[in-house]
């Protein structure tokens, strides 16, 4: 599964126009109203005016969540935990993903189908299984859970989504244009500084990002190896017996309006480059 | 020489965390799969496969459990994922690439969160059910939480984009002049579909299908946030069994009888789609 939003260029011809009910786009537009449905709900509720603990009933429209965001140190700290792995992952699992991507789809080797399979494993496995076993690897060797068992754990599961979206950028592109530029006398790091990383940049900041949304958003595994750390997902599931705070949809809003930015930007620049 | 060496150093961090973070930790439940002990006396390699039997008496409520529920979501994802990744690739127009990143988007909300967002919308006297009842178009007593149909709702709402990602691909590749041609060979719409786009887009639907059975078996959050005490799957056990009773190797072979079952269910689902080409559509 490559999750690239740049749509590549198909043989399509204009629909024919025809003046009966678009079935398809209702049904469309309904599966989207179903997907952002409890999204809306947590946008609204962040600006709900609630007395007591819970969150559930309308009680008045207010904006001091927003004000009193970080109010609850527990869940800042929770926060900061969270976006720090993921900003690690990013980077960590970008790195060592691109090289892979860039090994599997630009070179021939000993061990590629093997590598392929493991990819394949690790993404199709169950995030119970991997939280299940890396704990089991963990009481075994003697490794303490916490923050750094998260991180090793979050690079470990987003590695193989990185290596697969800058895989298939690599397969696509056209060798032609590094050998034009050995023929005009580049290295063989000049030619991947000012040629191929250029042209893969785009598949590893996909990449890079698909990393990031997968490690703060990530509950299961991490529950496994956590042990005293309480993430953002953590601290929620731990809140939901006595109550969300408000603070938890602002934080959740908030950060859903940062990933809307960034995706939108993404598919303006990829437009861009296209044209 | 420099040149052969290359793509075993490009390939080597990513190849190496791999092994030591996920191959080795396999490697490593097998083994304390099949110890005995306890917490304080500690865990002795003793090869008891007892564990498994134990696993498998103790569990099979819950096993059989999660089973109909992955399946019955994935069912559900097929059916709803289906139409929808149909309409926007052959009707999306230029609009396509905004549709996937509207598919997408909801992933930037907090899979723990957007579950619990669904418990407090459908809860019993919540926004929606409230109101309902208030006008009288629900009986009083009415719920949706803690229901069956409502852990398997919430697998299916998860995990929608992941079919829908891969059945688009497919049917976005494919050349849309074969529909032509069915029509011009006077295929009705309905025979051009079932004969030329349905298998055609089938190694999409294996691939969908893989990406929401074998997540939505193995969940538990849904189940526990929508479906209460009575709805307990498989995954819970796992993580009880692991964080709060310490008792290690049933977890572990409790681990292991669910990648057992899944496999088994990832087979039977080949085989039903007639689908022989499993890594092949992976690998693309």
């Amino acid at each position: 599964m490559t999750v690239t939003l740049d749509d590549t260029a198909a043989p399509t011809q204009a629909p024919r126009r025809t003046r009966k009910t678009d079935w398809g786009k209702w049904f469309t537009w309904g599966v989207l109203a179903w997907l952002f449905a409890p999204i809306t709900f947590m946008i609204a509720f962040s600006f709900n005016d609630i007395q007591g603990r819970h969150n559930v009933t309308w009680e008045g429209f207010t904006f001091k969540w927003y004000g009193g965001v970080f109010d609850h140190a527990e869940l800042t700290q929770a926060l900061l935990y969270t976006l720090a792995i993921g900003v690690l992952t990013m980077l960590i699992a970008g790195t060592i993903g691109s090289l892979l991507g860039l090994a599997l789809g630009r070179h021939r080797f000993r061990g590629q189908g093997t590598t392929n399979l493991v990819m394949f494993a690790a993404i199709c496995a169950p995030e119970v299984v991997l939280g299940a076993a890396l704990l089991s690897l963990f009481l075994l060797v003697g490794i303490a859970t916490g923050f750094m068992a998260i991180l090793l754990a979050h690079v470990m599961f987003t590695v193989s989504f990185v290596a697969i979206t800058v895989r298939a950028r690599v397969i696509t592109l056209d060798p032609n244009l590094e050998e034009a530029a050995r023929d005009l006398g580049a290295g063989p790091w000049t030619t991947f500084r000012l040629v191929t990383l250029p042209m893969l940049l785009p598949a590893i900041m996909a990449g890079g990002l698909l990393a990031f949304a997968l490690s703060i958003d990530d509950y299961i595994i991490t529950s496994f190896v956590a042990g005293e750390v309480t993430t953002f997902p953590l601290w929620i599931w731990g809140a939901t017996r006595v109550g969300i705070p408000p603070q938890v949809n602002v934080m959740g809003t908030l950060i859903f309006a940062v990933g809307v930015t960034l995706a939108v930007i993404n598919v303006i620049v990829a437009k861009r480059r296209r044209s | 020489m420099r040149r052969k060496l290359t793509p075993y150093l490009l390939a080597l961090p990513g190849w190496a965390w791999l092994a030591m973070f996920f191959v080795v930790p396999i490697a490593g439940m097998v083994s304390l799969s099949l110890t005995s002990g306890n917490v304080i006396t500690g865990f002795y390699q003793t090869f008891n496969v007892g564990n498994y039997l134990d696993a498998i008496t103790l569990y099979s409520e819950q096993l059989v459990r999660s089973l109909l529920y992955g399946l019955g979501a994935t069912l559900i994802c097929i059916v709803i994922g289906y139409p929808a990744a149909y309409w926007i690739a052959f009707h999306g127009g230029k609009h396509k690439s905004t549709y996937l990143l509207l598919i997408l988007l909801p992933f930037f909300v907090s899979f723990v969160l957007r579950t619990i967002s669904w418990k407090f919308t459908l809860s019993d006297n919540g926004v929606v059910l409230g109101t309902l009842k208030s006008i009288g178009l629900l009986p009083a007593d009415f719920a949706v939480l803690n229901t069956a149909p409502a852990v398997v709702l919430g697998l299916a709402y998860n995990f929608l984009p992941f079919m829908v990602l891969p059945i688009y691909a497919v049917l976005e590749r494919m050349d849309h002049r074969v529909v032509e041609a069915a029509h011009d060979l006077y295929a009705s719409k309905l025979q051009a579909f079932l004969r030329v786009v349905l298998p055609i887009s089938l190694p999409g639907v294996f691939a969908g299908g893989l990406m929401t059975f074998i997540p939505t078996t193995a969940d538990y959050v849904n189940a526990s946030v929508l479906g209460g005490p009575g709805n307990t799957m498989i995954g819970s056990i796992v993580q009880t069994q692991y964080l709060v009773n310490n008792d290690y190797p049933i977890a572990a072979a409790i681990t292991f009888v669910l990648m057992g079952v899944l496999l088994i269910g990832i087979f039977s689902y080949a085989r039903a789609l007639g689908t022989e080409r499993v890594m092949e559509v992976q690998a693309k």
